[in-house]
């Protein structure tokens, strides 16, 4: 006779003994962890877990080796299963797991870099919209830039960082070309967007950061624009608004009545 | 029961291009939805394209129906909204489980099939078919294991499940093979004795034996064409239960499109002898 509460009991023990290091297993588990067959178990779950963060986080992987990263993906996952089954979804903190990861503390660069690769995955699984094309700036240079605000598509993700070329150091790596030559030390920008149904990126000045920020928080053409001179003064905002508007960044124009 | 097809592929990225332009008769594809369960963009765009010229069966893998808890909500309501936007010929899922307490575990975990488990999976089962508003198939799962506390058959689980749910069931040849191999029992028989009637779908995949153990232990490994003892099985199977649509799964290690397509055409060719047979 089997109790009421026996297969939550035995789920509890099993899924408790999958990540158990030896002799920390649930006693009730014994006779199952004594067979060598349970290591299938073991084995498949922590390997998915690394499979998906490794296809999640590609340019992490080509810069520090596909060892390291199983590695690092390894400690993660035993520390964070998937809350969920959409395994494109899974390690989306894990750019703030490198950042108090001892290993990584010589290449602190990789954080940014993470980051980058989870906005390609935000931006490559967003919502499908319109994107506004680049002939609304006729429109837009029409209009009471108070009364005119820019919605940035689902698809659109941007960053600064101010201390590290985090940009080319990701772009150099998202893809298989080879790319040589020293990289310039400096602050930078940037922009993901998906305007073909395929994710594209370019780099972004800290004012066109600026501008996307205020556009994504319901601010005007105007307050956009503002902001972007406040962070660099000699931004220059037509430019600023083509680029934007060539990249797809933008999914709607609204004006205010 | 309507049988809409016959024999279909597995069907995974690199193959895209080469699954639009196939025009073969009635081939159709499978695919995991837990990969389509995005707000949008490029993968819904390539299902979409595919499911244009070609039938698409969705085969789950993460509703965990042998949890001894209810399918997750968002889970569900997230490949409810796929089922509606695709309109697959089949949806099926496993007699498994794999997140507990809110952790998914990428795996198809075993239970011992009491009286207890039944009643909760059954429960399960109606509760995904009412979200999908469609009869769903559950497949027999590989097993690696020996567990205390099995209470039924897992042909007899699965036809009172059935039975109970009113579902259908999925019937994994080569997890047949596998599992009787692991667990040293007759293939023959367990295919055999598997209930015919509610069988919606029958899989065909490759196997291999594990790195560590050797033949000992079986993988269900989907790496590798389907053994001859596989369609030794499946032939059998179709001279007791007539003909079913029929996929062949290969998820790792793939081949060129062309040699999975000729995998297809033998069991096309055992449903169509089986046909001509029976006429």
């Amino acid at each position: 006779m089997i109790s009421a509460g026996a297969l939550s009991r035995f789920q509890g023990d099993f899924a408790q003994a999958l990540l158990a290091t030896d002799g920390l297993s649930p006693p009730a588990m014994a006779a199952v962890t004594a067979q060598p067959a349970f290591a299938v178990y073991r084995n498949t779950v922590l390997k998915g877990c690394i499979d998906a963060l490794q296809a999640n986080y590609p340019a992490i992987t080509r810069l520090v080796g596909e060892e390291w990263m199983r590695a690092a993906a390894a400690v993660y996952a035993r520390d964070a299963l998937p809350g969920q089954p959409m395994l494109l979804q899974y390690g989306a903190d894990f750019g703030d797991f490198l950042t108090q990861f001892e290993p990584a503390a010589e290449l602190p660069y990789l954080p940014g870099v993470a980051h980058l690769d989870r906005y390609w995955t935000e931006a490559h699984a967003a919502a499908s919209e319109d994107t506004l094309v680049p002939a609304a700036a006729a429109q837009l240079a029409r209009s009471n830039f108070f009364r005119v605000r820019l919605q940035p598509h689902a698809a659109t993700r941007w960053a600064w960082f101010a201390n590290a070329p985090i940009y080319t150091i990701w772009s150099r790596n998202r893809s298989d070309d080879t790319v040589d030559g020293d990289i310039d030390w400096h602050a930078e920008g940037a922009l993901l967007t998906r305007p073909q149904d395929a994710v594209q990126w370019r780099a972004i000045d800290e004012a066109g950061c600026a501008f996307l920020d205020t556009c994504t928080s319901g601010g005007s053409v105007a307050d956009a624009a503002q902001a972007a001179l406040e962070v660099q003064s000699d931004a220059d905002l037509g430019r600023l608004i083509s680029v934007l508007l060539e990249a797809g960044a933008f999914s709607r124009l609204h004006i205010d009545a | 029961m309507t049988h809409f097809l016959d024999a279909g592929l597995g069907l995974k990225p690199p193959h895209f291009d080469a699954a639009l332009d196939c025009s073969a008769a009635g081939l159709w594809f499978e695919v995991h939805p837990e990969n389509y369960m995005v707000d949008g963009g490029p993968r819904l765009s390539w299902l979409e394209a595919i499911r244009g010229k070609h039938p698409i069966s969705l085969h789950g893998v993460a509703l965990s129906l042998a949890a001894d808890a209810e399918p997750d909500a968002v889970h569900l309501r997230r490949l409810a909204e796929l089922v509606r936007r695709i309109e697959p010929a089949l949806v099926s899922e496993h007699l498994a489980w794999s997140t507990w307490r809110g952790a998914y575990h990428p795996d198809l975990l075993p239970f011992p099939r009491t009286t207890q488990a039944l009643t909760r999976i059954a429960d399960n089962v109606s509760r995904a078919q009412d979200a999908l508003q469609r009869r769903i198939a559950i497949e027999n799962p590989s097993h690696y294991l020996k567990l205390d506390g099995h209470e039924w058959a897992e042909t007899e689980f699965l036809q009172e499940l059935a039975s109970r749910a009113g579902c259908g069931l999925l019937l994994d040849v080569n997890n047949v093979y596998v599992s009787a191999s692991n667990m040293g029992y007759s293939a023959e028989d367990y295919i055999d004795a598997f209930p015919a009637e509610p069988v919606m779908e029958i899989h065909l995949a490759g196997h291999a034996p594990d790195p560590n153990l050797g033949k000992a232990l079986l993988v269900d490994s989907h790496d590798a064409p389907v053994s001859p003892e596989v369609w030794a099985l499946y032939e059998r199977l179709i001279q007791r239960i007539g003909t079913r649509p029929t996929l062949i799964e290969r998820d790792d290690n793939l081949p060129e499109f062309a040699a999975l397509l000729a995998e297809r055409e033998h069991a096309a060719t055992v449903l169509r002898g089986n046909l001509a047979e029976a006429a």
